[in-house]
């Protein structure tokens, strides 16, 4: 930076050291610990008033089907079904949104080209010949009755849309059916409507727009400093520091466990659900960040970050060209004085739900793999963005005018390529250790299905799979 | 967020269909959710492109067969309506004794499988018919000719009446003894 860039700085300082201050103190007393308790005990809080609204609506059900059960106790005669189906509808856990329409024992067709149960997909490595038969007709019902299960549920299409909740968190745009129970809930959910865009709403834009200036100010201030470890030191404080006032706009209570396995250089790979992972985890540990070079609210947060220490942020036409990509990568992770690089192997953001194919450039690298999961709690907000359909604005409304940010973090040992292993491979490991981890599905389906179809290899891999069990003359 | 249908489903639709269908009333407010979120276009009906977005559907090799089966039902080429797509359904529901439906009983889920093979809705699957749903389930990895041998095999097996063609009589005699009833059933959960 120039010498009349520094005095401009100097003066604008000046003229608003008074507000800059105000910030300041804010800042402080936003990010120290009695906040943070503060905002845990606002989280169980809504919890047990959540746990009411539930335990309300289940004795308004409970009633209503006692009733139907008398009505069809005497119309049918036929009391065996009745109690069947009112023993369905009182189950243990009483699911007021039922959370799947079918039992699925069967067969599931997979893109690598097996067909397999649901648990484990096993390569099959017997002879075929032994297994071979001629055709019949009925050979086609197994991919009918394959192709049906599909149609009424598949594993895919529902990762990509917001998780349907189990009970009701008093937000309208979680609940399908509303229907008056009574008058205390309907009153607490006024309440808490009120509460929520009156309240919390408007002070949380407040807080992040200056967190934001916040950001950009401290960040400008490192990058004044010489290269070095002291420079690098002060980054990682203030860099963390800031990210937690900026969390405090979506009153995020976040819990990290396993901190021994903190990464402090290296990869570090996450299952991706919404931007705000990157400041999810930046709450705890600095990390460097690789990306697209965006405009708008994320432009102008990389461009502060980019001063103040090093970051990979591509230009569009360079993510094409997938060597330079890797090679800065490399540089990157190489030099032992860089932050660890964060980076979401599945490209897009899932539902929280699964874990959905990883790609195998970061696993080329050689470096070792931190892998960190992440797992929202969905009854205080939905965490997912859905890119179809909202935009990073609208996105960041709902988020802020939702209860809280209530989220899990754990740090996992970290692991390194065996010698035989090829990327793909590794890369799938490291995916099952975050699937267990975060209580997620493994699927080894494709990200990007979120906005392309279906690639015809895999139907090829499945009309192999099938010719290989035929006898032919 | 949640589901984005803001049409719901009438009473008396609900009561028409269980009538029709033979489903329980939690089952068809389930299967109308799954149905409006195929809906990408919020239009009230299905096109064959929001079933091709299905992967697990798109990768399976009958999976074209699948999706023609429904609009054969529905009449129209290309718009399928909620009531058309539980009568489809409907094939696939476990057999009850005492609760028959015409369309879940062992017939109509024979119906059902024969219209994979007969694509021409002729009432007959033809040589060439069955040499197409082949080649559809095998692609390019058997040869034309030993397919051919197939299908003339199949055919021989099953062909009665000596006209080369499997009617659906002759269908049902060749699957006397495979569990169709097992093979062609989904648990619905209520």
């Amino acid at each position: 930076m120039g010498l009349e860039n520094l005095i401009l700085l100097l003066v604008l300082g000046v003229i608003f050291l008074p507000f800059i201050l105000a910030i300041g103190c804010l800042v402080l007393v936003m990010t120290c610990p009695w906040s943070r308790n503060f905002r845990s005990g606002y989280v169980n809080l809504l919890l047990k008033i959540f746990q009411y609204g539930t335990g309300r609506i289940e004795s308004a059900e409970q009633k209503k089907l006692e009733t139907i059960k008398e009505k069809n106790g005497i119309a049918n005669g036929n009391i065996a079904e009745s109690v069947e189906q009112v023993e369905d509808n009182l189950s243990p856990g009483h699911a007021i949104i039922k959370s799947s329409a079918m039992s699925k024992e069967d067969l599931v067709l997979l893109p690598n080209g097996n067909s397999s149960p649901k648990t484990a997909s096993i390569p099959r490595n017997r002879s075929f010949n032994s297994l071979q038969r001629d055709f019949i007709l009925s050979d086609c019902l197994d991919f009918v009755h394959a192709g049906m299960e599909a149609i009424i549920e598949d594993e895919v299409t529902q990762r990509f849309v917001a998780e349907e909740l189990k009970s009701w968190n008093l937000l309208t745009r979680t609940n399908r059916h509303y229907e008056f129970i009574s008058i205390r809930l309907t009153v607490t959910w006024i309440i808490g409507f009120f509460i929520r865009y009156f309240i919390l709403l408007p002070s949380r834009i407040t807080i992040c727009f200056l967190a934001v200036i916040w950001l950009t100010l401290c960040t400008a201030l490192v990058g004044f400093l010489n290269e070095g470890a002291m420079k690098r030191a002060v980054y990682e404080k203030v860099s963390i520091w800031c990210f937690n006032f900026l969390s405090c706009a979506l009153s995020a209570v976040i819990t990290f466990h396993n901190k021994e396995n903190i990464p402090k250089s290296g990869i570090c790979v996450a299952n991706h659900t919404t931007p705000v992972d990157v400041m999810v985890l930046h709450c705890d540990n600095s990390y460097a960040l690789i990306g697209q070079r965006h405009g708008g609210f994320l432009g102008i947060i990389q461009r502060a970050l980019a001063r103040a220490s090093a970051h990979i942020w591509f230009e569009r036409s360079e993510v094409k060209d997938r060597e330079t990509v890797a090679k800065r990568l490399k540089e990157h992770v190489d030099d032992p004085d860089k932050l660890p690089i964060l980076i979401f192997p599945e490209g897009t953001c899932i539902n929280n739900t699964s874990v959905m194919q990883f790609k195998k450039g970061s696993f080329e690298v050689g470096s070792v793999v931190y892998p960190v999961a992440i797992k929202y709690d969905a009854r205080f907000t939905d965490a997912f963005w859905n890119s179809s359909r909202h935009s990073m604005i609208q996105y960041l409304y709902m988020m802020m005018s939702s209860w809280a940010l209530v989220c899990d973090v754990w740090y996992l040992p970290p692991m390194h390529r065996r010698a035989e292993e090829s990327a793909i491979d590794f890369a799938n490991r490291v995916k099952a250790v975050i699937a267990k981890q975060g209580g997620l599905v493994d699927l080894s389906w494709d990200g990007a299905l979120k906005r392309m179809n279906a690639k015809k290899e895999w139907k090829q891999k499945q009309q192999e799979e099938f010719s290989k069990r035929l006898k032919v003359e | 967020m949640g589901n984005h249908s803001s049409l719901l489903l009438r009473e008396d639709e609900i009561a028409t269909i269980q009538q029709e269908t033979g489903f329980t009333p939690n089952q068809i407010e389930r299967l109308y959710s799954r149905f409006t979120s195929l809906d990408k276009g919020d239009n009230g009906f299905l096109c064959r492109e929001d079933f091709h977005r299905i992967p697990e559907l798109a990768i399976n090799p009958l999976g074209d067969r699948i999706v023609n089966a429904f609009f054969c039902e529905s009449g129209s080429e290309d718009q399928l309506n909620f009531r058309q797509f539980m009568k489809v359904l409907a094939h696939f529901r476990p057999v009850k004794k005492d609760k028959e439906n015409k369309l879940n009983s062992r017939e109509g889920k024979l119906r059902f499988a024969f219209k994979m093979y007969d694509t021409d809705n002729d009432e007959q699957i033809s040589k060439d018919e069955l040499l197409g749903v082949l080649q559809m389930m095998v692609g390019d990895n058997i040869s034309e000719e030993q397919l051919v041998s197939i299908a003339e095999r199949t055919i021989v097996e099953a062909d009665k009446d000596g006209d080369q063609m499997i009617s659906f009589q002759e269908f049902c005699a060749a699957l006397e003894r495979t569990d169709v009833e097992q093979k062609m059933s989904i648990r619905f959960l209520n």
